[in-house]
């Protein structure tokens, strides 16, 4: 069974976000990246899939920025197989980025039986990329998912929607499978898994390779800012047993004639 | 000025909210509003006060659920014919799942949740956060048409005049094609509150809350008036609450006029879930707490003591 996985680099959700000189992107020099915490379920759930399919291939491909392979690295370690990067600028779109997954896929002369993602990376909040690239490779998708269960290449999967509500999908491999917190715990790279992680196989290409161009951009950014920061609000000391009564009756005085908001 | 279909969800006979704010943003264009089934006649006439010239109820064979090839393939061909120049939806759990695959069958570009937007001589330009509420940025749109954008829930808020059109309903027949991927079984949630992606209030606690039945007094508080309990990641992952309550980073953006945290610190990721509240109340034992720092109101008190008596306070108000 081909599995493939698509990852993402962000910045650590620590990371302090400075917008850039002419305000088209965030500074990026200074910036701690770690694997998209939703592509660390993705993975697991390839590496799972692979235990239950001997003689399976895990290959991650990544879209991102040269200087730093980091979470193909860890994708190795925690045991993929091989692993592929596409050389790009840090700020393509969902469009460019769906684009040149599907080229680095097709790349690599095996057809997917199964790609995992994360449900959105944490960085442009965009969730669009798992159902671009499902829509371009013409296989079907369920995003959001937080249960997987396969037998025989046919794939149970739960999607989380509003309230807590779950959908239940039955789907035939080839399918795309966009993972969501809660599907599984992520193991950790062991030692060994680092080591070996250092010999295997990771390809390169550019987007040119893999048929992406500027003609594919599809949305444009601009005016990145800090948001406003909020004017200092009131603060009511309610520690005191004998006090709270009446300052509770004050901050929902306040909510409904000052804020209007009950 | 842009032809523009606004894609909506028909809930047990009701319009999502998301929908009147939409079209109270694109009065001054020419606006369809299209729902696949049956748009029952009372959307249909408050649709069209709110600037819908046509209302279209999709029809055919394997659309009772979703899924998103059928509504893709559905929606595709009723866009094409349209010759509609933007596609705006809420952004639901649906309108998320399929917009982008519908996108890319246009070979076309989106904008994701977007929490405002102006269409200047009928071109869009949006504002988008990006890295979690830490920055805002202007969106546009570009390549070929039609174009299609999500809108946050409670973002733009309810249009405050009306700007009545033609309102005719319509039936169009559409095709699902074939469907790998369908819905076997749908599994209700716990919850029959509001979604918190769509909740107006919510009531949210922290590792505070000590235990999963303490959650009792927010529900109380929440029942009183009318809010959705939200979590922070710590209470979720201590067991108190299940994910689909978490707000946050890793949780759910939300967007409330009134949030209320209880026992949260206001860690930077919670932060980034509920920031763009237009109304923050925190009530915390640590006068230190950052969440005192993005709160309108702080109380510095004990939860298990002010949180029964602003229930107690809310009720005599109600
Ligand atoms: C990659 C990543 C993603 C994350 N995503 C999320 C996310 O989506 N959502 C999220 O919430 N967090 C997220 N976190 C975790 C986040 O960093 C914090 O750990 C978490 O938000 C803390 O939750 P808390 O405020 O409930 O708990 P704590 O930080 O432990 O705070 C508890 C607060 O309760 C107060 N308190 C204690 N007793 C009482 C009382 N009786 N009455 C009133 N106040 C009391 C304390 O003073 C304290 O401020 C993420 C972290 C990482 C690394």
């Amino acid at each position: 069974m081909n599995i493939f996985v698509c990852i993402k680099q962000v910045p650590d959700t620590e990371t302090k976000i400075t917008p850039n000189g002419d305000g088209t992107f965030i500074e990026t020099t200074s910036i701690k990246w770690i694997m998209n915490p939703y592509d660390e379920f993705a993975v697991e759930q390839a590496l799972l899939t692979k235990q239950a399919n001997s003689g399976s291939t895990v290959t991650v491909v990544r879209v991102g920025g040269v200087k730093d392979t980091e979470a193909l690295r860890t994708a190795l370690a925690m045991g993929a197989d091989e692993a592929i990067l596409v050389e790009s600028d840090d700020n393509l779109d969902s469009f460019m980025t769906a684009k040149a997954l599907k080229g680095a896929i097709e790349k690599s002369g095996k057809s997917a039986d199964v790609i995992f993602t994360g449900k959105q990376a944490i960085d442009d909040d965009c969730l669009q990329v798992p159902q671009l690239l499902a829509g371009m490779l013409n296989i079907p998708s369920v995003s959001v998912v937080v249960g997987c269960e396969e037998a025989g290449g046919t794939y149970t999967l739960k999607r989380e929607v509003e309230g807590g509500a779950l959908e239940v999908y039955e789907v035939t491999a080839p399918v795309l499978i966009a993972c969501n917190k809660g599907l599984n715990t992520p193991r950790y790279a062991s030692l060994p898994g680092i080591m070996k992680a250092k010999r295997k196989p990771l390809a390169q290409h550019s987007l040119a390779d893999v048929g992406v161009t500027n003609e594919d951009r599809r949305v444009k950014y601009s005016n990145f800012q800090l948001p406003p920061e909020k004017p200092a609000g009131k603060k009511f000391d309610a520690m005191d047993e004998a006090a709270q009564a009446g300052i509770v009756a004050e901050v929902v005085g306040l909510l409904r004639n000052e804020a209007k908001v009950i | 000025m842009a032809k523009v279909l606004v894609f909506t969800e028909i809930t047990s006979d009701n319009v999502k909210s998301v929908t009147y704010e939409i079209l109270g943003k694109l009065a001054g264009n020419d606006v369809d509003v299209a729902a696949v089934g049956q748009v029952p006649a009372g959307a249909v006439a408050e649709l069209a006060k709110f600037g819908a010239a046509n209302i279209h109820s999709l029809k055919g064979d394997n659309l009772d659920k979703y899924s998103p090839e059928g509504y893709a393939n559905a929606l595709k061909e009723f866009i094409g014919n349209g010759g509609y120049d933007y596609v705006f939806a809420g952004s639901t759990s649906l309108a998320k799942d399929l917009f982008p695959r519908l996108s890319g069958m246009f070979d076309a570009g989106m904008a994701s949740e977007v929490t405002n937007f102006t269409m200047d001589g009928g071109t869009f330009a949006g504002t988008r956060p990006l890295f979690a509420g830490k920055c805002l940025a202007k969106v546009e749109i570009e390549g070929p048409k039609p174009h299609f954008v999500t809108v946050r829930p409670n973002a733009l808020g309810m249009p405050t005049s009306e700007n009545a059109a033609a309102g005719s309903a319509a039936d169009a027949s559409v095709s699902a094609g074939e469907i790998r991927a369908a819905i076997k079984e749908i599994i209700k949630g716990a919850s029959e509150k509001l979604d918190l992606t769509e909740a107006n209030i919510i009531v949210s606690g922290g590792r505070a809350m000590k235990e999963a039945a303490n959650f009792k007094i927010l529900d109380e508080l929440a029942d009183t008036i009318g809010a959705t309990v939200g979590a922070s990641r710590a209470a979720v992952d201590s067991g108190y609450a299940p994910h689909s309550m978490q707000v946050g980073q890793t949780g759910k953006t939300v967007a409330p006029s009134l949030y209320i945290a209880c026992g949260i610190s206001g860690a930077i990721q919670h932060l980034a879930g509920m920031r763009t509240s237009k109304c923050i109340v925190a009530i915390n034992t640590d006068p230190d707490a950052p969440i005192f720092t993005k709160a309108d109101y702080g109380i510095v008190g004990d939860l298990f003591q002010i949180v029964p008596i602003l229930t107690e306070e809310f009720k005599k108000i109600m």
